[in-house]
């Protein structure tokens, strides 16, 4: 009789055998895990669509060429990857305090949480700076939604010898693609930096403290983490490749 | 917004492993090696011609895989997350990958329909 009963307990105690969360997370944090999982589908459906439309062309703006200037200050030429450099560093440096945000959560250290939130936010606000940077220096040189620049400032951007009806097809393509894919990612980090204003206000007020756990933070930090990873494959389609 | 948060939040910490502010710094570190090695290859390898560009992109590629992997599994925490979690979340990547296949074969026809 009793070897029934704890053979009926050791069921129990397995994961999915009901009475608790088989994967051992709050309901949100899995929500925003999800979330994600969506989101990536749409950033993946994106750049697929952009590495299959660069593939399937004859040439491609390169991208040496294109982003070789330092926005915001006077080098025009020949620094490929530096301001780009630049926003991937400010990004990871950005996702390290946010880390560091839900460490100090862990060890319900208010003080710690909010300096290294407002650092995550700060980093988060000169990255969209960057980016604006970067977007204004591509609109001045005649880039934008389906708009490309005039055909002597078109050249600059292709190896030698390619046909102007060339690199006006795949130029547009490349506007389009790049406004479009930077543009919605750019929308992300717009958003998280909203979100982690508010979670900041809430953390100043004391909302976590008097809930016991800062677990929210995780939640938002998975988020930012994510706007993080998109940019790492951003820049290595874009910048690099 | 949540019912229980505390109770989960310590059921998570059981198993010991988790972020410490050493990891967190190691992590960082490793990223921006891999991105240094990036930069040395876009500007140096591939410039002096020590380096096709056509196998300098498939090790770019390699190289962005493994700073996606150090992200979710150190700075999102899923590699300390319960194994059905992290399956979840993973298995669907499948999707992802049927579509780079899908629109890899197709590009390839459409490059003889531009002609």
């Amino acid at each position: 009789m009793s070897a029934t009963v704890t053979q009926i307990d050791d069921l129990k105690t397995t994961p999915w055998s009901g009475g608790r969360s088989p994967f051992n997370v709050e309901y949100g944090k899995m929500m925003m895990w999800f979330f994600l999982l969506s989101d990536a589908f749409t950033f993946s459906s994106l750049l697929i669509s952009y590495g299959a439309l660069r593939f399937s062309a004859p040439t491609w703006p390169s991208p040496s060429l294109v982003f070789q200037s330092v926005p915001g200050t006077s080098i025009e030429h020949g620094a490929p990857l530096v301001f780009v450099g630049l926003m991937t560093f400010i990004l990871i440096m950005s996702s390290v305090t946010m880390v560091l945000a839900v460490e100090a959560g862990h060890r319900n250290s208010k003080k710690e949480v909010i300096w290294w939130m407002i650092g995550t936010i700060i980093g988060g606000l000169m990255f969209l700076s960057c980016q604006a940077l970067e977007w204004n220096h591509l609109h001045s040189e005649g880039f934008w939604w389906s708009a490309i620049p005039n055909k002597e400032t078109l050249q600059e951007f292709f190896e030698k010898g390619v046909p102007f009806a060339q690199q006006q097809m795949t130029s547009h393509q490349f506007a389009n693609l790049f406004f479009t894919i930077t543009g919605f990612h750019g929308f992300h980090v717009f958003s998280g930096v909203i979100i982690n204003i508010i979670i900041t206000i809430n953390v100043l007020k004391g909302t976590y403290e008097k809930r016991g756990s800062y677990l929210m933070i995780e939640k938002v930090g998975l988020y930012w983490h994510f706007v993080d990873l998109v940019w790492v494959f951003v820049f290595t389609f874009f910048y690099l490749v | 917004m949540s019912s229980e948060p505390t109770e989960v939040h310590h059921a998570e910490g059981e198993h010991g492993d988790t972020m410490t502010r050493k990891r967190i710094w190691k992590v960082f570190f490793i990223l921006l090696g891999i991105t240094c090695v990036e930069f040395f290859i876009a500007l140096y390898l591939v410039p002096n011609g020590h380096m096709a560009i056509k196998v300098a992109n498939p090790v770019y590629i390699v190289l962005t895989l493994f700073k996606a992997f150090y992200i979710v599994a150190f700075f999102m925490h899923l590699k300390f997350e319960k194994v059905g979690l992290v399956y979840a979340i993973l298995v669907p990547i499948l999707f992802i990958i049927g579509l780079i296949l899908v629109l890899t074969n197709e590009s390839h026809h459409w490059i003889t329909l531009r002609l």
